[in-house]
């Protein structure tokens, strides 16, 4: 038994491994918070975005979300608002209209109860739902998750909205102590099965996380890092929300 | 020397004997220890750990990402296999009374390791409460909140209900093990009507939704009414199943679906990875596969583990030189001690995320993290094994007749 031998060998693969890992780092160094494309195109549409688009009538957006929709006390530079900036630089004939009803400490159940009244009230295009966080901290049975999202999506669906799904915050410091993976598991789902488009915010999150665009690791930051995700995840939901409706290339034209 | 790796290291009792011949394992052959179970689950003790840090470069090794099952799985089916090989023949030597104490002291220890990981739990997340301040965490880190009540989180994690992320397999373990006695004695009676009736607990557990509730709320993550089948199913193998299976297993027909099965499903994982292939996908069949559950150990996944274990036994026999091999000697050696070196996963695991948090290093420290916790398993199994291995020589003199020590796993 020469355990010296095995240990070489481990090692030496590990570290070859590790350095293409490393070398690959290293070439996505800039920080630009670019996301793959895959991130940002869907299969599912908006066709009533897409409808308003065209016909030069007003983008009324209706954001449902947790406090991870927000920054504490500077709600301006938070995603949503970063969206609708979006939203106007690129549809500059469209009127943008951009409301934003937080649902702070809910279950989508919880939120369920609140949806159809929202949506009555303002009749949006489009409602983008950000939802799982809280049913992840409280660690709500995935199957009743599901259902409570698929009820949402089919009331929102029924009362002539278009839905755009976003899911959790990609938040490694917590990993140990919030299981996320069922909840994105279900919430795609869902999204497959109704189609809707799912803003994969965890993904993308990540992939910041990985590329190297932001440490969200980190322990001292105030809120300009929180600033900064938020203002890419808005400009990236902007693509995506353009993508779904297949409003891209028209603008390009 | 009542040592805490003994029972679930799964070692016959003699390892003078060194009946290589033994077809299979049944119950009364004292056989040479069966290193491809040592093999497997250190390699599953490896893979949980690696899982359980942040995604690094290390995690494309995991199985997980090549089809449905996982680690878990082979874990727990080991676990089944290797308690009721040893505490099957404690039944038949010693009696139901004896081996039932010798089961309880054994998920005495396994309670123990888990009361003392929720311990260094508890540190690890006061410490990041009581540090991290980031504003676009807010809403997550209010899952600390948890810790303003400590009287009733204790109490509930003293009683398994309150379980942090990673910290789900052991009460999985801990309750298995209790209705151990219970399954050996059937299996002893009737080894097919008690997998019969493992079934038949896990299709109305499907049927009628059963589960365990968590603290503050939610449900235990590895529901044991449907995981107890892939632990019976490893006992019902020990006890002389695998041996009768034998004939199916070395089919031709066996192989070849098996193999149609582990491709299907790493192509729909693939699609996971690469969702611009997810168009291949048929709708229908993606409504009918979705969710793939692992609270409840969906069927696919069972499925998925029978058809990687199928394969395995198949081109991998017991006799296979290179498991005698120094290469795969430390997966060999995590393997033997598995409940110390799964807690020192655990452990490893915290510790991890704790230094990438403080470090905040790129991919290279994260592959870095992942291969120091690896080889800190493999010293510290080493280290384990040693000692066995001395105090056993020490207590041979003492004790020859009983052979009842520790069998230090082999170590050779």
């Amino acid at each position: 038994m020469r355990p010296g031998a095995g240990a070489v060998l481990v090692l030496t693969l590990f570290v070859g491994l590790a350095a293409a890992g490393f070398a690959r780092a290293q070439d996505a160094a800039p920080q630009t918070c670019e996301v793959p494309s895959h991130l940002l195109s869907t299969e599912s549409t908006l066709p009533k975005v897409a409808e308003a688009v065209k016909n030069a009538r007003p983008l009324t957006v209706l954001v449902v979300g947790s406090r991870s929709s927000t920054i504490l006390s500077s709600e301006n530079s938070a995603y949503p608002a970063k969206l609708q900036a979006a939203l106007k630089e690129k549809l500059p004939s469209t009127p943008i209209n951009l409301s934003i009803e937080l649902q702070t400490g809910k279950t989508a159940e919880e939120v369920d109860a609140n949806l159809v009244k929202l949506v009555e009230a303002k009749r949006p295009t489009l409602v983008i739902w950000q939802t799982g966080t809280v049913d992840a901290m409280r660690s709500v049975d995935p199957d009743d998750f599901r259902g409570a999202v698929e009820e949402g999506v089919a009331a929102l669906q029924n009362a002539g909205s278009d839905v755009v799904l976003v899911n959790l915050q990609y938040s490694p410091r917590t990993e140990t102590m919030i299981s996320a993976p069922p909840y994105l598991d279900n919430m795609r789902v869902v999204a497959q099965q109704h189609n809707v488009p799912l803003f994969d915010r965890f993904a993308i999150m990540r992939h910041w996380n990985d590329a190297g665009d932001f440490d969200l690791f980190s322990t001292f930051h105030g809120t300009d890092m929180a600033k900064r995700v938020h203002a890419c995840l808005g400009r990236a939901l902007s693509k995506f929300v353009l993508d779904a409706a297949r409003l891209d290339q028209a603008q390009q034209n | 020397m009542s040592s805490i790796a003994d029972p679930v290291a799964g070692t016959p009792r003699s390892d003078a004997k060194a009946v290589s011949a033994a077809p299979a394992i049944t119950l009364p052959v004292a056989g040479e220890r069966e290193l491809r179970l040592d093999l497997f689950r250190g390699m599953a003790l490896w893979l949980i750990f690696i899982d359980h840090l942040p995604a690094n470069i290390l995690t494309w090794f995991t199985i997980r990402n090549y089809g449905f099952s996982d680690a878990t799985e082979i874990f727990i089916f080991i676990s089944g296999y290797t308690a009721a090989f040893v505490y099957g023949r404690a039944m038949l030597e010693a009696g139901f009374v004896v081996a039932t104490a010798r089961i309880l002291r054994r998920v005495w220890q396994i309670y123990v390791a888990h009361v003392f990981l929720f311990t260094i739990f508890l540190a690890e997340i006061s410490y990041v409460a009581t540090r991290f301040e980031n504003p676009l965490y807010s809403e997550e880190m209010g899952i600390m909140d948890f810790l303003k009540q400590p009287d009733v989180t204790i109490v509930q994690a003293l009683l398994l209900r309150f379980r942090p992320v990673n910290m789900d397999v052991l009460p999985l373990y801990i309750v298995l093990m209790l209705f151990l006695p219970i399954i050996l004695w059937l299996m002893k009676w009737r080894a097919d009507i008690a997998l019969a009736l493992s079934v038949l607990l896990y299709a109305l557990t499907w049927h009628f939704d059963w589960y365990l509730t968590a603290y503050p709320s939610g449900f235990w993550i590895f529901n044991p009414f449907c995981w107890q089948l892939l632990f019976v199913f490893g006992a019902w193998c020990a006890l002389g199943g695998a041996a009768r299976m034998s004939r199916i297993l070395s089919s031709p027909v066996t192989m070849w679906i098996c193999v149609a099965y582990l491709s299907a499903a790493f192509f729909v994982t693939l699609t996971w990875h690469i969702p611009q292939l997810s168009f291949l996908m048929p709708k229908r069949i993606e409504q009918w596969m979705y969710p793939i559950t692992k609270t409840d150990l969906d069927v696919l996944r069972f499925a998925h583990f029978l058809a990687l274990a199928a394969l395995t036994v198949r081109f991998l026999p017991k006799n296979w030189s290179g498991l005698k091999s120094p290469w795969l000697r430390p997966l060999i050696l995590c393997g033997q001690h598995s409940l110390e070196i799964f807690c020192l996963g655990i452990f490893l695991a915290f510790a991890g995320h704790f230094v990438l948090a403080e470090v905040s290093g790129g991919a290279f420290t994260h592959a870095m993290v992942s291969l120091a916790g690896i080889l800190i398993m493999w010293g510290v199994a080493w280290v384990i094994s040693w000692y066995k291995h001395s105090a056993d020589k020490g207590a041979s003199k003492t004790k020859i007749a009983g052979g009842n020590a520790d069998m230090a796993g082999g170590s050779a």
